[in-house]
């Protein structure tokens, strides 16, 4: 009998069985960013401790940055008090930080992966939920809190329960139009919010083995959106080319080595998992969320559903995600009217979004009764979709270009939504309040529909107008 | 050693109900009260924009209803804590004085930072948490009983069996939640597995 993926990561870094029960899990990566590290810097002091192993530590900023080119000192005195915290502890502690102005700034999510940081067969911890998109090069990642993150300042290490794994295979191929973040909102809609507590995801199958390393971290990023704690993707060909010549990735004759252990690391043919699912590819659709958490979502070309109609808890939760949304029964989710139109974030602010945003947007309007952002993930993204053009594509066609940043993901930064403003987004949340206003309400989907939909003032399927030869 | 942690068997006190499956930390507590650089004050922040919404709509909303001042034992539903992995979320919960939180589940992330504070969250039966919040909105000063050591939750005359992990359960129990001074005494031991591993030696 084989083992996973997972089972031979963890055994290679477990240090020993703590009384409890649980692992003290030696963990390879830990990325830090200035939100959930100034009070466990701060708890490091105050024990007079140290970062134990400061060459496997690295930080940036991201969730509190401005994207429209504040310079500093910023005109948020939280932010900037923030910033600065983040800079001195970095300095103090001997963390190499990717801050503010430097080239390789971006979403943590983002410049790990891009800069070989991450690697297959690792543990990687970060304090932010999203860690699980480093699974999709074969590593083991977890979202942590604050006082875990000190652990991890302190000892290299995590106390951890074990975890099962559920294989979720998506065979077939997918249909024009259709992505891994539709892959991802189906998942969730199929085995729910919490379906995946105490279990790890195998995203596997013919459509994820066919996909590039950036949509496998699209699929990886919304582990946790399942209720999964980490999710990941056994290493192969896809991985190793993306990895190659990476800054820190291993080079020359270290990176043949480097391939064969990445290589042993995957799942046996004949590995025993605790669930199995099955998921037609060619089946699913572009995905749209109509409720407050990600697993309320209905294919495009579907109706909002009627919570009269759902059973107990989940017509119950149907009913008021309608109330706060707006959105009324059995409307069609075609054709609801978008306010604001936001591509980016961790889930879907790689270059390959971008391009797949702008071949909808080329030579198009944005709708005068939409705002539209593009926030590139990373300053390295930025660049790159620069030098091809495509911030003069999204300028021509009405959308403001940013810079590296959380931006409207999340409700730290300026960029936020106002009062009830309804957004099409590709960002990965949209539970109430999410994008910066109480009352704000955010539509899920991937970025070509983000951007379909922002050119359109209302939700459309982008399987229309390619249909249209754009 | 470093302190481990206080030993954590019972929690008695009055009870605070607040229905709804899913709630994320996004709502616990809202992005914009996580720029600061420290936990003090967020207890102010609690909950603030569902408060909010429910004042609005001219009610109050369990953490403003005075029949509930003073409880140090929340009562929720299912998959409490989703999303975020923000420690602030249960930070502030501590410091507005929840000792205990009973609920039908617990997102993962939720549930280990709350661990990782000395915040026990317990899991009761569907529906007995129904039949506990049906309780305390009848009589909101009846007094709860959060009994890690026995795995219970007793209110009036009412006993309901209560589960916790059973690594959670035994931190709590032996006052060993507070991992850090368990990870920190073999270092020795943690640098033996590093240097075992290709990507730390360079392959
Ligand atoms: S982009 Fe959004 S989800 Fe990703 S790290 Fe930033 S705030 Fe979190």
């Amino acid at each position: 009998m084989g083992d996973t993926l997972l089972k031979k990561v963890w055994e290679r870094h477990a240090v020993r069985r703590l009384p409890s029960g649980q692992t003290q899990l030696f963990i390879g990566l830990h990325l830090v960013h200035e939100v959930t590290s100034p009070q466990a810097f701060d708890m490091l002091r105050m024990r007079g401790r140290r970062v134990a192993f400061p060459e496997r530590t690295f930080a940036t900023v991201d969730h509190i940055v401005p994207t429209d080119g504040q310079p500093r000192p910023f005109a948020d005195a939280m932010a900037e008090q923030m910033m600065a915290a983040v800079e001195r502890n970095c300095r103090e502690f001997d963390v190499r930080l990717f801050g503010l102005g430097h080239a390789d700034q971006g979403i943590v999510h983002v410049i790990g992966p891009e800069l070989g940081l991450t690697q297959p067969g690792m543990t990687v911890a970060c304090g932010d939920s999203h860690t699980a998109t480093h699974g999709a090069f074969g590593a083991i990642a977890f979202g942590i809190g604050t006082s875990q993150v000190r652990d991890v300042l302190a000892s290299q290490c995590l106390a951890m329960d074990p975890l099962k794994v559920r294989r979720i295979r998506i065979e077939g191929a997918l249909t024009s139009g259709v992505t891994a973040k539709d892959v991802i909102l189906a998942i969730i809609n199929r085995l729910g919010v919490n379906g995946g507590v105490g279990f790890a995801y195998e995203y596997a199958g013919s459509v994820v083995g066919a996909m590039a390393m950036d949509e496998r971290m699209t699929l990886c990023n919304m582990s946790i959106e399942g209720g999964a704690r980490a999710g990941y993707v056994n290493p192969d060909a896809t991985t190793f080319a993306y990895l190659k010549g990476r800054p820190f990735a291993p080079g020359g004759e270290a990176f043949d080595r480097a391939c064969a252990w990445w290589r042993s690391l995957a799942s046996d043919a004949d590995a025993r998992y605790d669930d199995d699912v099955l998921i037609d590819g060619a089946a699913l659709r572009p995905m749209v969320t109509w409720g407050i958490n990600p697993g309320q979502s209905a294919a495009v070309d579907e109706r909002v559903p009627d919570p009269a109609a759902l059973a107990g808890a989940e017509g119950e939760s149907a009913a008021e995600a309608l109330a706060y949304m707006g959105l009324e029964p059995g409307a069609p989710i075609e054709g609801t009217p978008i306010d604001v139109a936001f591509i980016g974030s961790c889930t879907n602010g790689r270059l390959s979004d971008l391009r797949a945003a702008a071949a909808i947007v080329q030579g198009r309007k944005v709708s005068p009764r939409v705002r539209a952002l593009v926030v590139p993930g990373s300053q390295r993204v930025r660049r790159a979709a620069e030098r091809e053009g495509l911030h003069e594509v999204f300028r021509a066609a009405g959308f403001e270009w940013r810079d590296a940043g959380c931006s409207m993901c999340l409700a730290m930064n300026p960029d936020r939504l106002q009062g009830r403003e309804l957004c099409a987004s590709s960002s990965n949340r949209n539970f109430k309040g999410r994008q910066g206003s109480p009352t704000g309400r955010t539509l899920l989907m991937s970025p070509a529909m983000v951007a379909a939909s922002a050119l359109a003032g209302e939700v459309v399927d982008v399987r229309r107008l390619q249909a249209e030869g754009v | 050693m470093e302190r481990s942690g206080t030993r954590m068997t019972r929690m008695d006190g009055t009870a605070l109900p607040l229905r709804g499956d899913d709630i994320d930390t996004d709502r616990i507590m809202p992005a914009r009260f996580l720029r600061v650089v420290s936990f003090d004050g967020l207890e102010a922040h609690v909950f603030e924009d569902d408060r909010r919404a429910v004042a609005a709509g001219g009610r109050l909303h369990p953490f403003d209803d005075p029949a509930y001042a003073g409880a140090t034992v929340l009562v929720v539903n299912r998959n409490f804590g989703c999303g975020s992995s923000r420690e602030h979320a249960p930070q502030g919960l501590v410091r507005k004085g929840v000792r205990a939180v009973v609920g039908e589940s617990f997102a993962e992330i939720f549930f280990s930072n709350a661990t990782a504070i000395g915040l026990p969250c317990v899991s009761l039966r569907r529906a007995d948490v129904a039949a506990l919040q049906g309780l305390v909105e009848q009589e909101p000063g009846m007094r709860v009983s959060v009994d890690l050591a026995a795995g219970e939750v007793r209110a009036a005359s009412h006993v309901w069996p209560a589960s916790m992990p059973h690594a959670a359960r035994e931190a709590f129990v032996s006052g060993t939640w507070d991992a850090t001074a368990l990870l920190l005494d073999n270092l020795d031991e943690v640098r033996r597995v590093a240097d075992r591993l290709p990507y730390v030696t360079g392959f």
